[in-house]
């Protein structure tokens, strides 16, 4: 581990907190249908969406208020419709313009295309597909770049419906969806990432719409290189927590991710607006050391995983050692596992890059976490285990970790000899009951999918998966291969989407077994958090007393990310024990 | 009542019999008995066998789960003996201790219900089959069986009859023998009219006689509801016992799909290592009984039961265990002054002499004019006189003087004695007295008055004939130790409010003394009302006490709702816990119970998850000690085989249930800390004592094992 290293580390993390109260601000006002400096310029364009889609306002121009049902009905309304829309384009590219390449419905089979559009619908972004040998640029622009926007502004919507809940009292009301996606997109989203795109522009990320380019190389071999309007959907990508890479070689790939400083800026936009959504919520509840609290506990959580990883990385594995490559870093050489990594970036950054989109649900990857030594790769696995509530997506990472903030509060405030409160809210049956259900779901749905896919056999050549049973589509073999296929499942329910990679997906069996992960994984934990949020919103606050668990101490902050930690460790023990941890004491 | 000419009728205090400096400790272990009484040992021993019932059991999800567990582990093991095999001794020592852990949870529970139940016996004996002398509708006495009495029925009750149900008394007054509801043996005075005329059945007339209007049908006295509410017939769970139902049912799904999945990676692993086996059925049933919350699975209802029966030892009725879980929530706490935040009566505590008169002179007069005062007011200036004064109470024949009782129009009260005509009384009475016979009332008198009420005394003027000759100095007197509660009540972020029939001057006075947080002065029922509504509105939860019938619009509205047993059959009814020893500053005791309820909830749940931390450590390596022999790594604590591995984590689960039951009973030592404090101090026990205590727990066991060959 170098200076150099942890000097880049703590720029990064310098850049999220300097940002996590302006733009934290800023999206409070924003939700809130406050006036902001952007008013002038998006607030006829606002009114006007409103008056073209019927959404209903009062006279001071806010949109009429919904239940949680109705909230969530407008919310799966919109997913089901948009999944529908994007599974069409998507069979009927070739019909559509924007097609240099000529790519025609049977590259993308029905099944890869549910998965696509589930997977963009649910913010997962996962791509069973190769993006440059797969889809058009009208696909990637209407379609996948599109979702990038909608996908994340969803969650940002819940996110902030949740908050609500709990900064509102004895109201029956928890804000209005379209409204909150209207707001999320125009005012965040869209112009942090026209200015994003810029930038990486500016440093090379290519923007254009030309057919690939045919190139001879010194060699006298053919290549092809693809083109396409990258630095617009890369910008979103990072920004909504997305992480569907316009090429397959994701943000490794130099038309990506060409320089170290871009590497920098990616990184910072993943983290930029979950970062402030803990301020949006603290000064939303009126109380900011709140958001603080969990800023800070999700920092802890960040920083574990950055060591952890990094350190394992830059130590290599005795397999390495012994092919007498050197493992200490030196001024000329990084040292440490290479493989699988841009030289361009080495041990830290890409250690960070693997941390961070995995504690994010982004999921852009610069290396191969697949190459990862067994504990180095531990760390991207256990932080989506863990719920990706460390920042996490956009919204989704806020949700998810009040969510646990629910559940530390319950375990542990009970043991102040009072029923747990959070922020004046009492904790009840309804809420715990619903925690609970969304921690199952997500539990279920990462051990039953991927035990079924360790020993589910298929015949060969069968329709369901062509190379015969379904760990045949593995790479590795051995503890690896597990920790493959349990990477890929885990990575889909958490709406991560960045694969361990070494695993062929693209076949029915995984696509839809991925897909239906991607749905219970987004769906089945937003639905229980949106009926916590109108059951909160319809609660009395309760003051603050001596009696009250103070909720924005150092002990709050170790208390959660101690649950944090403990009840994903305690579900998936066995699991990463076949996995990760065996793989490590093997070496 | 001669004195209390301020204190409206909605405040009297609870009366006479009790000694409030006493009370306390009175009403405290009365009924306590031992944690492990040998009777209620033995019955438990048995109901634990009958609570294995699969029907009664289901209604605890953990255990139930545990018990399918066990079963079909048995079932196992008696293929392995029909069918022959090997690991026989394991497999069925597994069986019995997966057996021995539902059986623990089930003694728990039978222990905590057996407490209940020797109460409910106890109190059946007062429920003998009376007889009743009922009166007819033409005046008529005729014997009937009490349990023939219905509502509105009346009938006489005299000396040693048994009053045959709840009622109110219509006329008379006796002294009742009420010792079988609150176990105290003093007598008390029932009378008909006012706040002291419910009678409950089962009590004993000891002297004089009543009628007793019957208020409640057989079967619905109040003493079948202590018995069904001590016996736990009625018990219902509480909301938060509900919720933590649920989050620990959830946490078990959890481990139920961790484990079910372990199988098919297990057989992935073991085709992939080409190594070992997949671990058996016996071995994932023990990993999963050790990694669900058993212990506070276990003990969970044992929890609450014990919480009520704490309530009960001190002498206080819980209508419902909500009740109790309600008092730890308590954000405000009304309290009534007199009775509860200062003794019952006023005590004077100086003579003012105005106009040359001497002080001596003064407490002369005085101590004349209260000789034939019976009020406790009347008696401590006595007292006072002759303490500061050298003079004694005279004996003053009825022949020689004329007393002058206390009416509410003069509300004054005195003596015509040897042509003197001492009166003392409420300031404006005197003053109205002294300028009917054409005397003043001079100003240096009513400058004391005004002195001593901004001190939150009580001036009484005394005057003889048309003279006024000073001013009586009565004073609260707040009870011992009341400040220093008050001050850990504020630790415990509960406010304090002090309720008063006083004007807010005296008022403000009494409570800056006491150390309660805020007051309502020139309180009346209606304004109690109001203030437990905002303050509920605001959020809070709030307790009161309360005896007298206009109480008890504000018993019901308020959250913890205490009434006195001396109180009417109205407050009693609207209360939701009624104080047998009618101590209201039990009130105080209650709201501890209640959180030490919820304390030992939470303490147990994370315990209980901690714990798991070990039995990984125990349990995974030893199920792949064949498969993957490099997981011997995450052995930490050597245990030398794989059975005795998982042996050892099975029996600790078990026995780590019976090492706390004494502590679900109990329940987990309060103490008024500031919320942050406390759960600095139990996190650090119960959690990080939860993940470190298993570990030389399971190593024992091992060794154990290890030495007598089970394993």
């Amino acid at each position: 581990m170098t200076v150099n290293g942890w000097i880049q580390i703590a720029i990064f993390f310098a850049l999220i907190v300097a940002c996590a109260k302006p733009l934290g601000t800023l999206i409070a006002n924003v939700m809130e249908g406050r006036r902001n400096f952007l008013s002038p310029v998006f607030g006829p364009v606002e009114k006007l969406i409103y008056r073209l889609c019927g959404v209903r306002t009062d006279a001071k121009g806010q949109p009429e208020e919904q239940h949680w049902t109705r909230y969530a009905g407008a919310l799966l309304a919109f997913s089901v419709t948009s999944a529908v829309l994007l599974y069409a384009i998507q069979r009927l590219q070739v019909w559509l313009p924007f097609n240099p390449q000529g790519f025609s419905q049977n590259n993308v089979s029905p099944d890869l295309a549910f998965n696509t559009a589930v997977s963009f619908t649910t913010n997962t972004n996962w791509q069973s597909y190769v993006p440059e040998t797969t889809i058009s640029y009208f696909v990637q622009m209407a379609g996948l770049t599109v979702h990038n926007f909608l996908s994340a502004a969803a969650g940002l919507a819940i996110a902030i419906a949740l908050v609500r809940g709990f900064a509102r009292h004895s109201l029956q009301t928890i804000g209005n969806f379209w409204a909150d996606l209207t707001r999320a997109t125009l005012y965040v989203l869209l112009p942090i990432s026209i200015l994003a795109a810029l930038v990486l522009c500016s440093q090379g990320v290519i923007q254009n719409l030309h057919p690939y380019t045919a190139v001879t190389t010194l060699e006298g071999a053919k290549q092809t290189i693809a083109q396409g309007p990258v630095a617009s959907q890369e910008a979103i990508k990072m920004l909504g927590t997305n992480g569907g890479g316009f090429f397959n070689a994701n943000s490794a790939h130099p038309f990506e991710n060409p320089t170290p400083f871009t590497n920098m800026f990616q990184m910072f936009l993943i983290f930029l607006i979950p970062g402030a959504l803990t301020y949006t919520f603290g000064k939303m509840v009126r109380d900011t050391r709140q958001g603080w609290a969990l800023f800070a506990a999700m920092s802890v959580l960040w920083f574990a995983g950055v060591v952890t990883c990094y350190h394992f990385e830059q130590r290599g594995t005795p397999m390495l050692e012994k092919a007498g490559i050197e493992m200490t870093a030196t001024a000329t050489q990084s040292g440490g596992n290479m493989e699988g990594k841009e030289t361009r970036f080495g041990i830290a950054d890409s250690a960070l890059f693997a941390t961070v989109t995995t504690d994010a649900s982004c999921g852009a990857v610069n290396s191969w976490h697949d190459s990862f030594t067994p504990l180095g790769g531990l760390v991207p696995l256990f932080n989506i285990q863990l719920g990706e509530v460390v920042f996490g997506g956009v919204g989704a990472g806020l949700y998810g970790m009040l969510m646990f903030a629910i559940l530390a509060v319950f375990i542990a405030g009970l043991m102040v000899g009072r029923t747990p409160e959070y922020l004046g809210k009492k904790i009840e049956q309804k809420e715990v009951k619903m925690a609970m259900l969304a921690m199952l779901v997500l539990a279920a749905s990462i051990l039953f999918f991927a035990a079924g896919s360790s020993v589910m056999e298929f015949a060969k050549n069968s329709y369901w998966n062509a190379p015969g049973p379904a760990a045949a589509n593995i790479n590795n073999p051995g503890a690896h291969g597990l920790s493959e296929i349990l990477y890929a499942f885990t990575s889909a329910t958490g709406n991560n989407g960045s694969a361990f990679a070494g695993i062929n997906a693209n076949t029915p069996w995984y696509n839809l077994t991925l897909g239906f992960a991607m749905l219970v994984g987004r769906f089945l934990m937003l639905l229980p958090l949106l009926a916590i949020a109108g059951s909160l919103a319809a609660k009395k606050q309760v003051p603050v007393s001596a009696g009250t668990f103070p909720t924005h101490g150092p002990l709050f902050v170790s208390l959660l990310v101690g649950v944090v930690v403990i009840v994903g460790a305690l579900t998936y023990f066995p699991a990463i024990s076949l996995g990760p941890l065996v793989e490590h004491l093997m070496l | 009542m001669s004195t209390q000419v301020q204190e409206p009728e909605v405040m009297t205090p609870p009366q006479g019999d009790y000694d409030p400096a006493s009370a306390v400790s009175a009403g405290r272990g009365k009924r306590s008995r031992p944690l492990f009484d040998p009777p209620i040992v033995r019955r438990a021993l048995v109901d634990s066998l009958v609570k294995l019932n699969p029907a009664t059991l289901a209604k605890n999800p953990v255990m139930f789960v545990v018990e399918i567990g066990a079963a079909l582990t048995t079932g196992l093991l008696v293929k392995t003996l029909v069918t022959g095999g090997g690991g026989l001794g394991f497999e069925f020592q597994i069986a019995a201790w997966l057996w021995f852990t539902v059986y623990f949870a089930n003694f728990a529970e039978a222990m905590a219900e057996g407490r209940g139940k020797a109460q409910a016996d106890s109190l059946r004996k007062g429920k003998t089959d009376a007889q009743a002398r009922k009166i007819g509708p033409s005046g008529a006495v005729e014997q009937v069986s009490a349990a023939s009495l219905r509502k509105g029925d009346v009938c006489l009750c005299e000396p040693n009859d048994v009053i045959p149900g709840d009622g109110e008394v219509i006329e008379g007054i006796a002294s009742v023998d009420e010792s079988v509801i609150t176990g105290e043996s003093a007598p008390v005075i029932r009378e008909s009219g006012g706040d002291r005329s419910a009678v409950t059945g089962g009590t004993k007339v000891l002297s004089d006689a009543i009628k007793v209007r019957i208020t409640s049908n057989p079967g619905e006295t109040f003493l079948d509801r202590m018995i069904a509410l001590v016996e736990g017939a009625q018990r219902q769970k509480t909301p938060n016992e509900i919720a933590l139902n649920i989050m620990i049912a959830g946490l078990t799904l959890i481990f139920l799909f961790a484990v079910m999945t372990l199988a098919p990676f297990a057989q992935y692993s073991v085709a992939q290592a080409k190594a070992g086996v997949v671990p058996s059925i016996i071995v994932l049933v023990s990993l999963l009984v050790c990694l669900i919350p058993t212990t506070i699975g276990g003990l969970l209802s044992a929890i609450g039961i014990a919480g009520m029966d704490r309530v009960m030892q001190h002498n206080v009725l819980a209508m419902s265990g909500k009740a109790v879980e309600a008092a730890g929530d308590v954000n405000t706490l009304l309290l009534d002054k007199t009775g509860t935040i200062t003794l019952g009566n006023r005590q004077a505590v100086e003579f003012l002499p105005v106009d040359g008169v001497t002080e001596s002179d003064l407490a002369d007069a005085a101590q004349l004019s209260s000789l034939a005062d019976e009020t406790p007011e009347g008696r401590s200036i006595v007292v006072l006189a002759k303490e500061k004064y050298g003079l004694r109470g005279r004996d003053i024949g009825a022949g020689e003087a004329e007393f002058i009782e206390f009416t509410a129009q003069t509300r004054m009260s005195g003596i015509d004695f040897q042509g003197r005509r001492i009166r003392k009384g409420a300031t404006g009475s005197v003053k109205q007295h002294v300028i009917d016979l054409g005397g003043r009332f001079p100003e240096r008198a009513a400058e004391l008055a005004d002195a001593i009420s901004r001190q939150g005394g009580t001036p009484l003027a005394v005057s003889d004939g048309a003279r006024v000759l000073g001013v009586i100095h009565l004073k609260d007197i707040v009870k011992g130790g009341m400040k220093e509660r008050f001050a850990q009540m504020r630790v415990m972020g509960i406010r304090t409010v002090m309720i008063t029939g006083d004007n807010p001057l005296t008022a403000a006075a009494i409570a800056a003394e006491a150390g309660v947080d805020d007051f309502l002065a020139q309180a009346t029922p209606a304004d109690k009302l109001e203030l437990i509504r905002k303050e509920q509105a605001g959020g809070r939860l709030v307790a009161m006490t309360g005896d007298g019938t206009n109480d008890a619009p504000a018993l019901a509205q308020a959250d913890v709702g205490v009434a006195m047993n001396t109180g009417t059959m109205a407050a009693k009814e609207a209360g939701n816990m009624v104080d047998l020893d009618s101590n209201p500053t039990k009130l105080i005791e209650v709201v501890a119970i209640g959180k030490q309820l919820l304390i030992t909830r939470g303490a147990l749940t994370t315990f209980s998850i901690a714990n798991d931390v070990a039995k990984y450590f125990a349990i995974i390596p030893a199920m792949f000690a064949v498969t993957y022999p490099s997981l011997n790594r995450l052995n930490i604590m050597q245990l030398h085989t794989p059975e005795s591995a998982i042996l050892a984590a099975v029996i600790f689960n078990a026995l780590i249930i019976i090492g706390l039951v004494p502590l679900a009973l109990r329940g987990v030592k309060y103490r008024p800390l500031s919320a942050g404090a406390l759960l600095r101090r139990n996190l650090l026990i119960y959690g990080l004592g939860g993940v470190i205590v298993p570990f030389p727990g399971i190593w024992i066991i091992d060794r154990l094992l290890g030495l007598l060959h089970l394993a």
